[in-house]
């Protein structure tokens, strides 16, 4: 489903140009769990702001769905992501003083293919799916703990029943037993739903609970293997 | 993105900082409010003139003796001091003009006036019975002067009703009282009614007699001081007024136009220029107030830069969901032009107490017209489009990245 051949990213700052991604390759296919490890400041966030079309590489090849990115217009690069990708993010960014459901929703206002009166049906079933019990769905965002809020970002991030679901540090701002949760969360949707999922995490032991685990260090790949011995929650 | 997603979006944006968007709005609302009620009292006096000389009469020309002058300029000086018509002139435009309904020659002079125990000094008129249907004079008591009063040189008098109330402010009517006019007595016949204004010689302050007899007694020369022309219709207006320069031309024997020793005014023209004066008084009284509307404007736009600063955030989450910058632009644009819309409404609503504030303590005549209404809303939202294009621009062109990134 994704292929990344040569990317590099670099960044123009004050002084020096500064080498983000250097060459990284690989591909993903449809239905996979990769967690992409990496301590910080290695680019793993450049790398999955490039994957998830918020980007361009400076250099390289990045094809989605058999598709060159390169050549999309911001246009048809939003709508990529509208459509196809799903992102949760470290800090949720949820619209606070607005209610879980309306959140859930948000991405639907931009998705001209989801038509009006579905969108509520859409949004119940993601966060059924994200395990958001339904009790908390009218609540306002801020009154909900750290588990739950990343449990509606998932939610919101599933909503339009996206080919890739994009997740950066999605635990670091959780305490460990919410964080297995949102892991445990991650792992249901891929088993039981078949989605695509990229974990980013600079944590070995968070990385353990996806099927493949690419190591990346000053912007380069280090190791890409199989993780055979999965952590089961 | 749905226009009713987009306004749901801005309620409710607008509703989560509602102190904010207040104060904003009311910098609007003082703005509109005081340009509507600033028009309004230009826009009353402009109503206020052209109901005066409504009053006047229509389609009336007036002959005066003295040199040509630009209207607007210099109405009033200059004429009446030289006395190169007379009446065999007015006599002449009857005659030899076509479309021409009335012709009503008039004498003016000062004099002083006095009954017993009261006296005045007031305009005395002279004039024939055609005066009246050119004046659309209207009398509360009594009858205008015949034709039979000017042939025989009659004594008697017509009198404005500020003069009867000054002379006789006692008497519930003056007909058949006696009045001395430089020292000749005169007797009351009527009474007009009263035109308010103080246009060209409608005032309320004055007296008729006939024309032969202020000629002999009042004046002691056969000068007239204006020859009035009411036309037929409007459009003949301007063909009568170049027959009758012909016709004067001629009669006093003028080759040069530059020379002539006559001035043709044409209402119209006089009107024209009095309200377009109006208009301009308008035009800098609504401008002085735009100035506020302005600083209405400049704050929406601090407002809306502030917003975008403070909402980097989502606005980098909106377009990681799909949102597209004409997505993101248009939805801080309405934002901003829902805040001037608001702030028009409630602007109209305070211009229109101030301008019924102003006509019952200020006594002036006041106006809010479907013209400002327009411009109120007009106004309003064009100056939320100026003021939040720029930074709903700014909002469309953040880097999606560094604004996730923004802390
Ligand atoms: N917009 C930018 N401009 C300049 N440097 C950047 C920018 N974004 C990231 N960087 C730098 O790129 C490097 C990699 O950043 P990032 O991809 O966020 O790493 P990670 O997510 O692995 O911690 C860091 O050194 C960071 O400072
Ligand atoms: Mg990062």
């Amino acid at each position: 489903m994704i292929t990344c051949r040569h990317l590099i990213k670099i960044y123009k700052t004050g002084e020096a140009d500064l080498k983000v991604l250097k060459d990284v390759s690989f591909s993903l296919g449809r239905g996979e769990f990769v967690a992409i490890m990496g301590p910080s400041g290695s680019g793993k966030s450049t790398l999955m702001h490039i994957l998830g079309a918020l980007d361009r590489p400076t250099e390289g090849q990045y094809e989605f769905n058999g598709q060159d990115m390169f050549k999309l217009s911001d246009n048809q690069l939003a709508e990529i992501r509208s459509q196809k990708i799903g992102f949760v993010f470290q800090s949720f960014n949820l619209l606070s003083r607005t209610s879980v459901l309306r959140n859930v929703m948000l991405p639907l206002i931009y998705n001209p293919l989801v038509p009006k009166a579905e969108r509520q049906l859409k949004a119940q079933a993601a966060l059924t799916a994200a395990g958001l019990s339904a009790d908390r769905w009218q609540h306002l965002s801020n009154q909900l703990s750290g588990g739950q809020m990343q449990r509606v970002a998932i939610a919101r991030a599933l909503v339009n029943s996206p080919d890739l679901i994009l997740a950066d540090e999605p635990t670091g701002n959780l305490d460990s037993q919410t964080g297995e949760i949102v892991l445990n969360t991650f792992q249901r949707l891929n088993r039981r739903q078949g989605h695509t999922i990229v974990l980013i995490t600079h944590e070995r032991y968070v990385a353990e609970h996806a099927d493949r685990i690419i190591k990346i260090q000053d912007g380069q790949i280090i190791s890409d293997e199989k993780n055979f011995n999965r952590r089961i929650v | 993105m749905l226009f009713t997603d987009l306004l749901k979006e801005t309620v409710a944006s607008l509703t989560a900082n509602k102190v904010r968007s207040s104060l904003t709005i009311l910098g609007i609302v003082i703005g509109i409010g005081s340009v509507i009620g600033m028009i309004s009292v230009g826009r009353g006096a402009q109503q206020d003139i052209e109901s005066n000389f409504q009053a006047l009469g229509s389609n009336l020309l007036m002959v005066m003796p003295g040199a040509q002058r630009a209207v607007g300029t210099q109405v009033r000086s200059g004429f009446g001091s030289a006395s190169t018509l007379v009446l065999a002139d007015a006599e002449a435009i009857a005659g030899a003009v076509p479309n021409i309904k009335n012709v009503a020659p008039d004498v003016s002079t000062r004099k002083q006036v006095t009954v017993k125990g009261n006296n005045t000094n007031t305009s005395i008129y002279g004039v024939g019975p055609e005066y009246q249907a050119v004046q659309s004079l209207a009398l509360t008591e009594g009858s205008f002067i015949s034709s039979q009063q000017v042939k025989s040189r009659s004594k008697v008098a017509i009198l404005g009703p500020e003069t009867k109330t000054t002379l006789f402010p006692e008497l519930p009517a003056a007909v058949g009282q006696k009045v001395r006019i430089d020292k000749i007595e005169f007797t009351v016949i009527g009474v007009t009614v009263a035109k308010g204004g103080s246009g060209f010689g409608s005032s309320d302050d004055l007296i008729y007699v006939p024309l032969s007899t202020a000629q002999q007694y009042l004046t002691g020369s056969d000068a007239v001081s204006t020859i009035n022309v009411e036309v037929q219709s409007a459009e003949l207006m301007s063909m009568v007024q170049q027959q009758i320069n012909d016709l004067l031309m001629v009669r006093h024997n003028i080759k040069d136009v530059s020379a002539v020793d006559f001035t043709i005014l044409n209402q119209a023209d006089i009107l024209s220029a009095v309200s377009s004066a109006a208009g301009i008084f308008t035009l800098l009284l609504g401008a002085i107030a735009g100035i506020s509307l302005l600083v209405g404007g400049i704050g929406i736009m601090n407002m809306m830069l502030t917003t975008v600063t403070e909402r980097t955030r989502e606005i980098g989450l909106r377009k990681s969901l799909g949102a597209k910058n004409k997505d993101i632009s248009r939805q801080f644009l309405t934002e901003a032009v829902m805040l001037t819309f608001l702030g028009g409404l409630f602007g109209l609503l305070l211009g229109w107490l101030i301008a019924s504030l102003i006509n019952k303590f200020g006594g002036m005549t006041t106006a809010v017209t479907l013209s400002s209404v327009v411009l109120a809303f007009g106004v309003s939202g064009a100056i939320g489009i100026i003021f939040g294009y720029y930074p709903a621009q700014r909002a469309a062109r953040l880097n999606p990245i560094e604004a996730l990134r923004y802390e």
